[in-house]
Order: structure tokens, then C-alpha cells, then sequence
């Protein structure tokens, strides 16, 4: 399944404060968060930005704080991918948690330029510029978390596994309709 | 394979003899912790599994402490969020302003996070329990919500850097400064997906609070973990918390090092973290003339005791500068009662300083002193992200509780042993050590 959307370009070290304030943080509703996405980095973001866009950054996006407010925001905007050289540690397990796309690849990020059209293909990794006419093609999510990502998030996935895991592993609480027994 | 101390406590909570660097693993988790910013989402999603309960009421931690005593309603709201949900799960480890205190400082501090353990929380200064020789680090409120239900996390093990610690710190200088000086070294992502393993014979010369401070911004060097080996001084603090068994890990000989930095304590000089980035440091001494209008003393990084004792050894008989404000915010209930009794408190208000409930409040533009547009803050807190205390064009220095007591007194950023006579390192540590 390949994509195609508009390049939001940044710069290294793109920290969550930036991408949510902290300021936004009392309420996690969706339309709340895509208004104030980017805001003190690219104030023109949030109303410029359509379903399928891409945010293309360098290295360690994300970093700062543990919100999940910062993938959920972007999701929330209509991003449909992010490609970064590098994703700081926290923002990437959230990413994937929540099923906002991500590739690592420091050639793409670093090719494309705001306002360029990409189209990517999730499924190979291959990030095309149609702008310049160039294609790089990112390292492939490990199975373990192609897995989470296939389930539709980790949720998904721990909820598709619940009755297993009552099984195999004892869990009582995981079964439908059982009583905790810690409780 | 010999493993890194990291690897060491992971492996022990996946049931397998050993993991290697780079593999995925699903691990049994001892502690969830989550706030009042990151567990409402928790809550939402755990709704979705589908379970009838948690994995264990006593291995789930929530403290409201972020926007905690509420600063609003949306915040009030969030908070009920925690607490019914505490209340209809029986989850035991609820504080309620009055018992609480900033997360980091507080778990700890209740016993809950012992040597060996294997601590997630949806927080990213989580890493804050590597001090005591535990594997602990920062997730996701949805990884806190399936940790929730099913007692397990996935993790990526980490590669790690090994941090070689010689000689003693010296006059002003503390744990901040060490860590300002690594991230620094590092870059805010030279220690991405890895940990941080502190190593030598400058570890056990660190005292417990200093341990925490430093293990607190591992995260700020992009690093998974930063921890401590255990010593006489982590397991004297363990028996003073918990009386509960624990098992302690220490790296393999031959352990595997992506590379490792080499610190010796006493060369180093009272640090500062120009904005916006909290690898961007030099020394105090070299800061040039920058003023200040606010001190923030406190977080989960410099909250406890021994920073309170130290700016309080500073701000004892002078006064903020004029037309400055020094904000101080003990980061638990039980430190901020015992620096009442030990009179830091009035020392701090005789010298024109606030002193706060325990919140997070300012350190992450909460509330509790937000800064206004083209204002300077020195802050003992960990990030000086642009707006990260308020207004995005407003500036925030990272340092040490000295540093930001010396800046309160001056009006701009001083070396404190220009002004201040360097005290002698009287900590109880340095007589054990
Ligand atoms: S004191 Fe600051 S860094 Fe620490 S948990 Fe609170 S907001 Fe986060």
C-alpha cells in the first residue's frame, strides 16, 4: 500500500514539547491536539497540513518527553508517515504503540525538502520523491514489531492475545468475564 | 555472552538465560508507574483490552503530580480520571496530594523500586530508579496500559556506555554538574537505545541523591537507562525504605561497551545548560553575563534533601536580588517536612523565596511559575526544550541547586564559589566512602 503527501521539513532533535506543548496537555482529545501540533516550531502547521502529509526530519525526533500526546497529535493532524534519520527511543515504541507509521532513513530525510511530494510504500520501506525523482528505501520494522503494527497497535495485539495469554501463561484476568482474583 | 548490568535484569525478567544486544524481548514487569497527564490516555486504552482487572493491585503506581494540587478543571478532571480508576482497581499505591510528591522522588522513596527490579513508567525520567541499581526507563501510556493488564512490556536490549568514574567531587560541585558535563560529552542522542552503566571507583563517592539526580537525565543523552552499581550505600538506603527482599546484578567481566567515557569527578567545575538544549553546556565560570529573573529550585531532578541543603547553605542570611523571583518545590511531602524541620524552608522564605507544594508545576511550564515572553529562568530541573516553562520565546539554564541559589542571590549566572565560600564535602557519604 503506497502513499502519497506533501513534505513538512525539520530539522534535528525535534523535542515533544514542540510537536505538543505542554501547555495542551489537560485534555488528550484529538481535534485538540491536531490545532496546537508543532505550534512553537511551525506555527503554519496545523492549518496547512492535509490527510496523507508526510513530517520528514533528521536525527533523534521526538525526543523529550514520554506524552504520547506528541504521535497521537501528528496522527491526529493527518501525518500518514514519519520519516526521520533517527528517532529518539520513547517516541518510537509510542509511535508504534498507537500505529503512526515511522521509516529511519537519513538518505530520504535528508534528500527531501518542505513542500516536495513523496510517495511511500510501507510495506518495502521505499520512499519515492516525485519532486526529484529519487528513491531511497528504509531499513524494515523487525517482525516482533510488525506484529504489534499488523494488530492495529499494541492494544490490538495484547487484546487479540488475551485468551491465550489466560491460557498459557495463567493470567486469569485476561479472560473475559473473570474476576480479578488479585483483587 | 557476557551481559552488561541492563542486560543482566532483563534477561532475569524474560525467564531466558541470557539476551543479546539488539533482540526483542517481552519482559515481566515488577512496577508500572504512570501521572496525572499519562494515565488518563493509559486508562482509556486498558479499557479496550478488555480485562477484568490489573495484574497485580500492589505493582501499579499512579501519582497525580504533574498538574497536581489541579491547576484547573481539564486537570481536575485527569486526576478523578486516576483516582476512580485506582479506587474501582484497588490499586494500592494511589497517593493523593497531601501523601504525594513528584513521582521520581517518591517511588523510590515509599520502597517500591528495589535493586534488581524491572520498572516501566509512563514518564520518560522513569530512568530515575537506575540509582538504585534497578533496570527502570520511560514508556508510552499505551505500553503502560497493556502492562496494566498483562504484568508484561516489550523492550529492544540495549547496547551500553560505559561511564568511568574516578576521583571525588570537589567544593560547589554535585551529581548535576557530572551529568550536565556527560550529556554534554554524549550529545542529546549519543547514547540513543543504550544504557548508561556507571562504573569505577567514583561511584561509591556519590551519595544516593546525587545517584538519582544523575541516573534522573540519562534520558537527556537519549539513553534508555542510566544505572548504578549496588553498593554498601544502595543497600544501607534499601533496608531504610523496604524491608522486601531484592536480588542485586552487576555486569560481567567482558561485558560489551559501545564505547565508554571516562570522568574524573574531581576535575570537574559548577556546570550550566545554555537553552534550548540540555547538551548545550559550559562551565558557570564561563557563562559570560547572563541575567536571571527566575530560580527554580526543585523537580524530580534536584528536589530532594541534599539539594535543599544546599541552596538553603546559600540562600541563609542573604536575599533574592531584587526584582528576581526564587521559586523552591521539595519534591515529596516527607522531604519538604523534613527540610521544615531542619529549617531550610525558613531560610528559604527569610530570603524572599516561594516555597511550593510538591508538583511538577513549573518544570514543565504547569503552573506554579510559567514564564512570560523574553524572561530567563536557571533551573535545577532537567530540560530547557524552547517553552519548556512557558512562553516559547522565553529561555531556561540547566543546573546544579548551588548554582541556581548563587544565581538568585547575584541576579545572573555566577561560579557560587565566586561569591560563596566552597563548603567542605561534609556529606555522609564521602566519611562511608
Ligand atoms: S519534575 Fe519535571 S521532569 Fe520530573 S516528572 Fe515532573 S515534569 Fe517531569
Amino acid at each position: 500500500m503506497s502513499i502519497k503527501g506533501r513534505v513538512f521539513k525539520y530539522a534535528d532533535n525535534v523535542d515533544t514539547d514542540v510537536i505538543i506543548p505542554a501547555r495542551y496537555l489537560s485534555s488528550s482529545e484529538s481535534a485538540h491536539l491536531a490545532r496546537h501540533c508543532m505550534e512553537d516550531l511551525d506555527p503554519g502547521f496545523a492549518t496547512s497540513v492535509r490527510p496523507g502529509d508526510f513530517v520528514v526530519a533528521l536525527a533523534n525526533f521526538g525526543c523529550g518527553s514520554s506524552r504520547e500526546h506528541a504521535p497521537l497529535a501528528l496522527k491526529a493532524s493527518g501525518v500518514s508517515c514519519v520519516v526521520a534519520s533517527s528517532f529518539a527511543r520513547i517516541f518510537f515504541r509510542n509511535a508504534v504503540n498507537i500505529g503512526l507509521p515511522l521509516l529511519e532513513c537519513p538518505e530520504a530525510a535528508e534528500a527531501a525538502s518542505k513542500g516536495e511530494l513523496l510517495e511511500i510504500d510501507l510495506g518495502s520501506g521505499s520512499i519515492r520523491n516525485l519532486t526529484r525523482g529519487c528513491e531511497h528505501r528504509a531499513a524494515g520494522l523487525p517482525p516482533f514489531i510488525r506484529e504489534i503494527v499488523a494488530a492495529g497497535g499494541l492494544i490490538e495485539y495484547t487484546r487479540a492475545r488475551r485468551p491465550a495469554m489466560a491460557a498459557e501463561r495463567g493470567i486469569p484476568w485476561m479472560r473475559k468475564g473473570a474476576l480479578c482474583d488479585t483483587l | 555472552m557476557p551481559m552488561t548490568m541492563t542486560q543482566k535484569i532483563i534477561a532475569a525478567h524474560t525467564g531466558a538465560e541470557a539476551v543479546e544486544a539488539g533482540e526483542l524481548v517481552e519482559a515481566r514487569v515488577d512496577l508500572v508507574l504512570g501521572n496525572d497527564i499519562t494515565a488518563p490516555v493509559a486508562i482509556r486504552e486498558f479499557e479496550k483490552i478488555g480485562a477484568q482487572g490489573v495484574f497485580d493491585r500492589k505493582r501499579i503506581a499512579l501519582v497525580p503530580d504533574h498538574f497536581a494540587p489541579n491547576k484547573d478543571i481539564a486537570s481536575a478532571e485527569q486526576c478523578k480520571t486516576m483516582r476512580d480508576f485506582a479506587r474501582s482497581m484497588g490499586i494500592e499505591h494511589y497517593f493523593e496530594i497531601g501523601e504525594m510528591g513528584i513521582e521520581h522522588a517518591l517511588i523510590p522513596e515509599k520502597g517500591l523500586v528495589l535493586p534488581g527490579e524491572l520498572v516501566i513508567g509512563a514518564d520518560s525520567h522513569t530512568c530515575t530508579y537506575g540509582a538504585v541499581g534497578a533496570f527502570s526507563t520511560g514508556v508510552g501510556s499505551t505500553d503502560m496500559a497493556a502492562a496494566m493488564a498483562s504484568g508484561l512490556a516489550w523492550f529492544k536490549v540495549p547496547k551500553a556506555i560505559r561511564v568511568e568514574l574516578s576521583g571525588a567531587l570537589s567544593g560547589w560541585t554535585s551529581g548535576k554538574d557530572l551529568v550536565l558535563h556527560l550529556i554534554g560529552i554524549l550529545g542529546v542522542d549519543g547514547a540513543l537505545y543504550e544504557s548508561l552503566e556507571f562504573a569505577g571507583q567514583g561511584c561509591p563517592t556519590l551519595s544516593m541523591d546525587e545517584r538519582f539526580t544523575i541516573a534522573n537525565m540519562a534520558i537527556e543523552a537519549g539513553a534508555k537507562n542510566g544505572i548504578f552499581p549496588v553498593d554498601a550505600l544502595t543497600r544501607e538506603w534499601a533496608a531504610s525504605v523496604s524491608g522486601r527482599a531484592y536480588r542485586e546484578y552487576s555486569a560481567d567481566p567482558g561485558a560489551a561497551y559501545s564505547r565508554t567515557v571516562a570522568i574524573d569527578l574531581s576535575s570537574l567545575e559548577p556546570t550550566v545548560a545554555f537553552p534550548h538544549l540540555p547538551s548545550n553546556t559550559r562551565a558557570v565560570s564561563r557563562a559570560g553575563n547572563v541575567s536571571v529573573d527566575q530560580a527554580v529550585i526543585g523537580s524530580c531532578t534536584n528536589g530532594r534533601i541534599e539539594d535543599l541543603r544546599v541552596a538553603a547553605s546559600i540562600l541563609r542570611g542573604r536575599k533574592v536580588a531584587k526584582g528576581m523571583r526564587c521559586i523552591v518545590f521539595p519534591a515529596t511531602q516527607k522531604i519538604y517536612l523534613q527540610a521544615l524541620r531542619e529549617g531550610l524552608i525558613e531560610a528559604f522564605i527569610e530570603a524572599g523565596a516561594v516555597v511550593s507544594t510538591s508538583t511538577c508545576g513549573p518544570c514543565l511550564g504547569g503552573h506554579m511559575g510559567i514564564l512570560a515572553k523574553g524572561e530567563r529562568a536557571v533551573a535545577t530541573t532537567n530540560r530547557n526544550f524552547v517553552g519548556r516553562m512557558g512562553s516559547p520565546e522565553s529561555e531556561v539554564y540547566l543546573a546544579s541547586p548551588a548554582v541556581a541559589a548563587a544565581a538568585a542571590v547575584a541576579g545572573r549566572l555566577v561560579d557560587p564559589s565566586d561569591i560563596f565560600p566552597a563548603p567542605a564535602r561534609t556529606r555522609a557519604n564521602k566519611e562511608k566512602a
